[in-house]
């Protein structure tokens, strides 16, 4: 178990990892419940925050966008203009959605599928459960908006499912930034 | 009135949409359906026109196809409407795979978007099933495809938010 100080520590020194893109059999696979008391997935915690905050388009990314099948994610949408509710920026173990409401259809991307973008219909306000990475505690996030896209967007990402497995047609493909991730 | 099928296609650039739909106006013919997108460097244009159709020479730069088309053939295709996913290595025989076990279902393709992006391949189709198609066995199939190409394919009913 980690005191907040050490922990602090911990998730402030993470590495910038490679940035893993589609196709990779990483990104389409389950990934597998953590201990968060792990101090390897705390440190994987921290990999995720610094990969996250190196790309100032990165909002939200998950433990196998960075090679690993763990379920582990991170999101920051402080800095984005739909944003209303804002959590900050954290990283949550072994996260689930246990309610979702009000869908909205919108425009998203993913720095793992760069040159494309899609029309995908969400719910604008959801409920997550997990853990704290380091002290295991239950953490409970109520989002909405952006916030809500952005994190049903990460979940996806930990059953394996990539955003255009979620397009609501042909016309809602679209040309995005082609913005490369590391590989 | 006559209703012609038209292919323009020519380098993107600013402006150019304006270029050819002023040359429609230009000679009192009527854009009906029409599809536009940008392949590459290229802008390429679908046209459904009614009225006189402009020759090939009044669209300086462009490559331009034009061909009688029948009225009537029907604007909805009956059934049930599905949108089908998929995307993984590209590879040749991906897009050929996957209509060929719509096709064998009695499935019709009514729309279809492909991307190539760096190595990753993507295909997005509008589907359209008979009533009596057998969904579970469209999905094998599919499911057998995408296994065979190396790719994920998901196949999902299309919404329909008619109110």
């Amino acid at each position: 178990m980690f005191g907040t100080a050490q922990l602090l520590g911990v998730l402030a020194s993470g590495v910038s990892r490679q940035l893993i893109g589609a196709p990779h059999p990483v990104l389409t696979t389950r990934a597998l419940p953590v201990d968060p008391a792990d101090p390897g997935v705390v440190a994987a915690a921290a990999d995720l925050l610094a990969t996250m905050r190196r790309s100032h388009r990165c909002m939200g990314l998950t433990a196998p966008q960075i090679g690993l099948g763990w379920r582990l994610l991170s999101v920051d949408v402080s800095r984005h203009p739909r944003t209303r509710s804002c959590a900050g920026e954290f990283v949550m173990a072994n996260p689930r959605l246990v309610s979702a409401s009000r869908w909205e259809r919108a425009r998203e991307g993913c720095l793992s599928v760069p040159g494309i973008t899609g029309d995908v219909s969400r719910a604008t306000r959801i409920t997550v459960r997990g853990e704290h990475p380091g002290s295991g505690a239950p953490v409970t996030l109520h989002a909405d908006a952006f916030e809500a896209r952005c994190i049903q967007h990460q979940l996806d990402h930990l059953d394996g499912v990539l955003f255009l497995d979620h397009v609501t047609g042909t016309r809602s493909v679209h040309q995005g930034a082609r913005e490369r991730c590391d590989r | 009135m006559g209703l012609s099928a038209i292919t323009v296609l020519g380098a993107a650039r600013p402006g150019v949409v304006a270029e050819v739909t002023s040359v429609f106006t230009r000679y009192g013919a009527n854009i009906e359906d029409s599809a536009m997108t940008l392949l590459g460097g290229h802008v390429a244009m679908m046209l459904l026109v009614s009225g006189r159709v402009p020759p090939a020479s009044a669209f300086p730069g462009m490559t331009v196809t034009a061909a009688e088309a029948g009225r009537g053939h029907g604007c909805e295709q009956p059934g049930l409407g599905y949108v089908l996913t998929v995307h993984g290595p590209d590879r040749p025989g991906i897009v050929s795979a996957v209509s060929g076990a719509l096709t064998a279902a009695g499935g019709v393709i009514t729309g279809m978007t492909t991307r190539l992006c760096g190595s990753l391949y993507v295909m997005i189709a509008d589907v359209r099933l008979p009533p009596e198609a057998d969904v579970a066995e469209v999905m094998r199939r599919l499911a057998a495809a995408g296994a065979g190409l190396g790719c994920e394919i998901t196949f999902r009913p299309a919404e329909a938010e008619v109110l």
